[in-house]
This record gives C-alpha cells, sequence and structure tokens, in this order.
C-alpha cells in the first residue's frame, strides 16, 4: 500500500500510540500527543486536496471527509488541553505516571478506531471500529479506579456492548439481504458495492436490519430510551475523554447511522428511515432537556445537554431534504466545536475547585474571570442564544421543517426552550454570586476553549462559501 | 439440499436455543459456568458442521475458537475467580425463574415471528439458523437484565456473542474479516471484564452490582 492521506491518517495515529505505550516521562509523551494529533488533522486536511483513491477497505467520499477533519481537529485541542489537564491530575496524585502512559497510548488508540470507522468502506470493518472505540473508551473512562468510576465504565460496558452487538446482527442481516444480489463474499459488505444494488435488495430484511442498526448504533449516539451509559461516562471519567465523547464518539456512531439511512433511503419498497429517527430524536431532546433541571454535578449537565443536541441532530436528519441535511450537518459541526470547549472550561473548573459538585462553586466570574466568562460564553452558544453558530443551526433546523411538519417542530422548539432555562438555572449558581468553596490558582491552557468558541461566534455572522458549498453537497448525498 | 445435512445444522442450532434457556433457570455460579460450557461447545459444533456443508474451511477456525476459547479457557479462567476471589456462588435475580422463562418463551416466538417472515425467499437453512441465532442473542439479553451478579452478566453477554457468531456463520460466504473479528473481540472484551474484575475487588467486597450501585454519581 502507497502512503497517501488516507492510510496517514490511520498509520500516525497507529503508530504513535504504539510510541506511547513505551516512551516514559510525562512531559515528553504529552507534546508527542499533541504532535500526533496535529499531524493527523494537517493529513486530514490535505483530503481536501489530493484526494485519495478509494479501495475495497477504505474510502474517501464529501461525506467522511466533513466528518474526519472534525474529528481530527477536535482531537488535536483535545489533546492540547489534555496536556495541561494531565499535568494537574499528575501533581495533585489523581493519576500515576504508569497511568498517563497508558493514558497517552490509548488517546491516539482511540483516535485511529474513529478514523477506521470513518474511512471503511466495508460494514464489518466499519463495525470493528466501533467496537474498538467503544472498548477503549471504557478503560479510559474506568482509569481512576474509584466506585463511581468503576460503576460508570461497567454501565457503559455492558450497554455499549449489547448496542454493539445488536449493530452486528443488523450488520449481518444486511449482508444477508445484498448476497443474492451481489453474489457471496467480501463485495456484499462493500458501501461502494451496496449503493449500486441497494434498490435490488430484499426490503423486508432491510427493514429489520435497520431496526437493529438504530437500536445498537443508537445505543452509542446516546438516544433516548438507550442512553443510559452516557451522563455516568462522561462524569467520571477524565475531562480530555468526556470532551471527545461528546463531541466525536457520537458523531462517529452517528455516521455510521447516516450511511446504512442512505441505504435504505435507496430502496423505494422498505420503510422510510426519517420517521424512526425523528420520534427518537424528538424523545431524546425532550427528555434530556427535562433532565437539565435536576442535575447537581456539572459534567452530568453537559452530558444531558449533549444527548438534548444529539436529539436536535437525528431530527434534523431524520426529516431529510437537503436544507434540513444542511442544518442537521451544520449543527452537528457546531456542537462538537461548543461541547469539547465547554468541557475543556469545565476540566479546569473541577480541577480549581477540587469537585464537581455544582452546589459547591459559585462566583467563578469573580474568583476565576476568564474561566468563568469563558463558560458563560460556553453555555450562552450551547444554549443557541443569538447571534453564535448554534443559534443559526437550530433556526436553520427549525425553519427548514417547519413548513413540513409544523407540530413536530413545536415540540422540538419546547425541548430547546425547556433545556435552555435549565442551563441558564444551573450557570446561574456556577458563576455568578458569592464564591463558595475552594480556589485554587488556575493553570489553564485557554487558547483551545476559546479557539473553538471564537469559531462558533464567527460561523453565527458568518459561514465561508466553501464550506457552505461544501455541506451543501454532503446535504445532497445524504437525500 | 434439504437431507441430513438441514436436519442436523437445524438440530445443532435448535440445541443452541435450549441451552440458552438452560442457563435461564441457574441458581449457582458454578452450574452455570458448566452450562455455559456446554454452549459454547454447542456452538463450536455447529460452527463446525456449518463448515463442513458450506465447504468452507476458514469457518473450522471459528469453530476451534468458540471450542478451545469459550468452552475450555474461559470457563475454567472464570471458575479460578471466582475461587480466588471469593464471590458469592448463589445468583441473585431481578425476576424469578417462572416469568423469566415465561419472558424467553415470547421473545423465541417473536424472533420466529419476524425472522421467518422476513426471510422468506432467503434459502431455508440460513433463515432458520438466523431465527435461532436471533432467539439465541435475545435470551441473552434476557439473562443480563435478569441477573445482578457481574459474573453472570458477563456470561449473558458470551451467550449472547455466540447467537451472533451463529448468525455469521450461518450467512453463507460472510468474509473471513468478520469471524475473527468477532471471536476476536469476545478476547478484548473478556480481557477487559477480567480487568475490571480485578478492580473491583480491590474497591469493593463484591462482585454483585446491586453494591456498585450504591454509589451513583447523583448523590448528595
Amino acid at each position: 500500500m502507497t502512503f497517501d492521506a488516507l492510510s496517514g491518517v490511520l498509520l500516525i495515529p497507529a503508530l504513535s500510540a504504539g510510541l506511547l505505550a513505551a516512551l516514559p516521562g510525562y512531559r515528553l509523551t504529552a507534546r508527542l500527543n499533541v504532535l500526533a494529533a496535529f499531524l493527523s488533522f494537517a493529513t486530514a486536511v490535505s483530503l481536501f486536496v489530493v484526494e485519495p483513491t478509494s479501495g475495497p477497505y477504505l474510502l474517501v467520499d464529501d461525506l467522511n471527509k466533513v466528518f474526519i477533519v472534525l474529528t481530527t481537529f477536535v482531537g488535536f485541542t483535545t489533546a492540547v488541553f489534555s496536556a495541561n489537564y494531565i499535568g494537574h491530575e499528575i501533581e495533585i496524585g489523581r493519576l500515576t505516571p504508569t497511568y498517563v502512559r497508558f493514558y497517552h497510548a490509548m488517546y491516539q488508540v482511540l483516535m485511529f478506531a474513529m478514523n477506521l470507522a470513518l474511512v471503511a468502506n466495508n460494514i464489518g470493518l466499519m463495525w470493528v471500529a466501533i467496537e474498538l472505540a467503544t472498548l477503549t473508551t471504557v478503560l479510559m473512562v474506568g482509569i481512576y479506579r474509584t466506585h463511581e468510576a468503576l460503576e460508570a465504565a461497567w454501565k457503559y460496558f455492558i450497554l455499549g456492548s449489547v448496542g454493539i452487538a445488536l449493530a452486528l446482527f443488523g450488520t449481518i442481516l444486511i449482508y444477508m439481504a445484498a448476497k443474492p444480489v451481489i453474489g457471496e463474499g467480501v463485495s456484499a459488505m462493500v458501501w461502494t458495492v451496496l449503493v449500486m444494488h441497494a434498490a435490488k435488495f430484499d426490503p423486508a430484511l432491510l427493514n429489520v436490519a435497520f431496526v437493529f442498526l438504530l437500536l445498537g448504533y443508537g445505543t452509542k449516539v446516546g438516544l433516548a430510551p438507550l442512553h443510559a451509559w452516557l451522563p455516568d461516562a462522561h462524569a467520571e471519567g477524565p475531562t480530555p475523554i468526556s470532551a471527545v465523547l461528546s463531541g466525536l464518539l457520537l458523531n462517529v456512531a452517528l455516521y455510521a447511522l447516516l450511511r446504512f439511512k442512505m441505504l435504505l433511503a435507496l430502496n423505494p419498497a422498505a420503510i422510510a428511515p426519517g420517521p424512526l429517527m425523528v420520534t427518537m430524536g424528538l424523545i431524546s431532546c425532550v427528555f434530556a432537556a427535562f433532565m437539565l433541571y435536576k442535575r447537581r454535578d456539572i459534567k452530568r449537565m453537559f452530558a444531558y445537554s449533549s444527548i438534548e443536541h444529539m436529539g436536535i441532530i437525528v431530527f434534523a436528519f431524520g426529516m431529510g431534504g437537503p436544507l434540513a441535511n444542511f442544518a442537521g450537518l451544520l449543527h452537528m459541526t457546531m456542537h462538537s466545536l461548543t461541547k469539547s470547549a465547554i468541557f475543556f472550561a469545565v476540566g479546569h473548573i473541577a480541577q480549581v475547585k477540587g469537585t464537581q459538585k455544582i452546589a459547591d462553586m459559585g462566583g467563578l466570574t469573580v474568583t476565576h474571570p476568564v474561566l468563568g466568562w469563558g463558560l458563560v460564553l460556553g453555555v450562552v452558544a450551547i444554549a443557541g442564544l443569538p447571534p453564535l453558530g448554534i443559534f443559526m443551526s437550530e433556526f436553520l433546523v427549525v425553519s427548514s421543517t417547519f413548513a413540513r411538519e409544523p407540530w413536530l417542530v413545536l415540540i422540538l422548539v419546547f425541548g430547546i426552550l425547556v433545556g435552555l432555562g435549565g442551563m441558564f438555572l444551573r450557570l446561574n449558581g456556577i458563576v455568578f454570586g458569592e464564591p463558595v468553596g475552594p480556589s485554587a490558582k488556575a493553570e489553564a491552557s485557554y487558547v483551545p476553549m476559546f479557539a473553538h468558541l471564537a469559531i462558533v461566534a464567527m460561523a453565527g455572522v458568518y459561514l465561508p462559501p466553501a464550506l457552505v458549498t461544501g455541506f451543501q453537497n454532503v446535504a445532497r448525498l445524504l437525500g | 439440499m434439504r437431507g441430513i445435512t438441514f436436519d442436523v445444522a437445524h438440530m445443532l442450532a435448535g440445541s443452541l436455543v435450549l441451552v440458552s434457556f438452560m442457563q435461564l433457570y441457574q441458581d449457582r455460579l458454578y452450574a452455570l459456568l458448566n452450562i455455559f460450557a456446554l454452549h459454547a461447545l454447542i456452538l463450536a459444533a455447529s460452527v463446525a458442521w456449518q463448515a463442513f456443508i458450506q465447504d468452507a474451511p476458514h469457518l473450522y477456525l471459528t469453530a476451534m475458537i468458540a471450542l478451545v476459547f469459550k468452552a475450555i479457557v474461559i470457563p475454567v479462567a472464570l471458575h479460578r475467580i471466582i475461587v480466588k476471589l471469593g464471590i458469592h456462588r448463589e445468583i441473585e435475580t431481578a425476576v424469578g425463574v417462572g416469568p423469566a422463562m415465561l419472558l424467553g418463551m415470547g421473545l423465541v416466538a417473536l424472533s420466529m415471528v419476524v425472522m421467518l417472515r422476513v426471510t422468506a425467499e432467503a434459502d431455508p437453512l440460513a433463515r432458520e439458523d438466523l431465527a435461532f441465532a436471533l432467539s439465541v442473542v435475545l435470551l441473552g439479553l434476557l439473562m443480563m437484565v435478569t441477573r445482578r451478579n457481574a459474573v453472570s452478566q458477563v456470561i449473558g453477554f458470551m451467550s449472547l456473542e455466540n447467537g451472533l457468531v451463529l448468525a455469521a456463520t450461518g450467512a453463507k460466504g460472510m468474509p473471513l474479516v468478520v469471524e475473527i473479528s468477532v471471536a476476536f473481540s469476545v478476547l478484548i472484551a473478556f480481557i477487559v471484564i477480567g480487568i475490571f474484575l480485578f478492580r473491583i475487588r480491590e474497591r469493593f467486597d463484591t462482585v454483585d452490582l446491586q453494591a456498585l450501585d450504591r454509589f451513583r454519581g447523583e448523590r448528595r
């Protein structure tokens, strides 16, 4: 295999994972981690310049390019944040050097698994990659080895594996549906081949397969009845991992779902996948919005907010059509950037306060103005207030679907507004008022957080035309 | 060809469902482990038979993995873990044996109805296999939700994976990549579980998940 950008996004993380596992010393490995993440990002960007040819196992098209660049970018900024965060964790003795070495290696394995899932041209390979990503994050969530972390990791492991198992069953059914048309062997699992012949597949088999895939990968997306692992996993793991989980891993599972949706849409006799996704999206959005009110743990609160936003995104993609798909894509990008920025802030806040309990925080804008106002800005963005990027994407979701299904959109808007209330109620207690509790000096790296927020703020006012055309192409591709 | 080859495959897949039911009413961990070993043994036989009738030699490898790894290594290892950690040997159930069996029957009926109806045009062997496989998967799920001990949940998960292997081998000509990955992921999954069990043991006095539940994140 010749070395091109496609193998680059896989080889760089894979090789650096091995290297990081072997090297001692936190300072060196943290920097190497950042470097590897940056190289992956640069390689991913080069995909836009020179498009490598797709083979039977790997594939590049307009859809996954967007996902890869987003994944590697957030992976890179999170690595920068993580270098700082982990340094503090070593100082206070929450992590030992051995665990840090393990953590860095796992970080790159996770990046490898996510990139592999995105570029896989084979539904089996994609499944393996998502399973690998799940197992890696299970280990990372449990890394603190407290009661809570172990419980969260266990819960995540059990629910994640059940989801993954259902997804595999769905994958096998897709193969069964493809086999009579394409013939036995590897080609009946290749995306590009499947898409060409999808119209001739047995619709009944496709329907059942999609139900399994929706439940299976939907568990990983964190859709409402299957979301139980998500808040625990976000709250108990190291904060960089929460950022990567919310910002990236949920997207990767969503990407898998979108691919299968495209497949089903090509077969006129199969059920329309849209209504199923719309229903699950709405349930997730409204349910999570109400759950925001009773949260006492800051990371759990933002985990529920992720469920809410994944609901909105799945709703948009479920409605379909070029406009709604465009809105969904934009919202996904904005959510990834904003939510990871929030987790960067939350990570430092939890470190200076020594706790994640909302009740023990307060007056952050007085004691730590940069962190406090950074969080305020992040929450303003995530709640969807104008003029930031999420406002624009939510507005697009609503306006592009209102003419088609006004009642459904009303439910969605209700969910968004309820969520907004919950967010600000809690935010008020965290950043304003009298300072509460201990407050160590912050040794934070603010660059990743404000870089993300700046992009989000800019997107609210101005989207570069190249980006718009790119997203429009993808939206058309999604059907 | 419907003759003897079909009957044997049918019998083996059916026995797998039967053994899944047997797992549901075990109330001792050791007995459950033995039944799981039997489950894996039947799976190995079933996969080997598929390899024979499909003339697909690579499936023998999958059968070997099922035999050596799932029927021997894992039960022995779990047995030793139970002894070493002094885990309670009674299985606590969330749902009684009677209701669990009734639920199980309902699930089997459901998977028969669903799978046989949608695969009406597929070849009969793959069809029956798929219906049985879905039953095994659902019974594995049922076991995971009705048991409280970590070890029995793990066994439920592994029998669920057995159902997936049955489905994957029943789908004729499914590429080798997938079978290896299935087996391999079980391996990884098991390592993870092993680490977890040990970690849990370091911090808790029990591997009972109810004890874990006390430490939910939201308590003040």
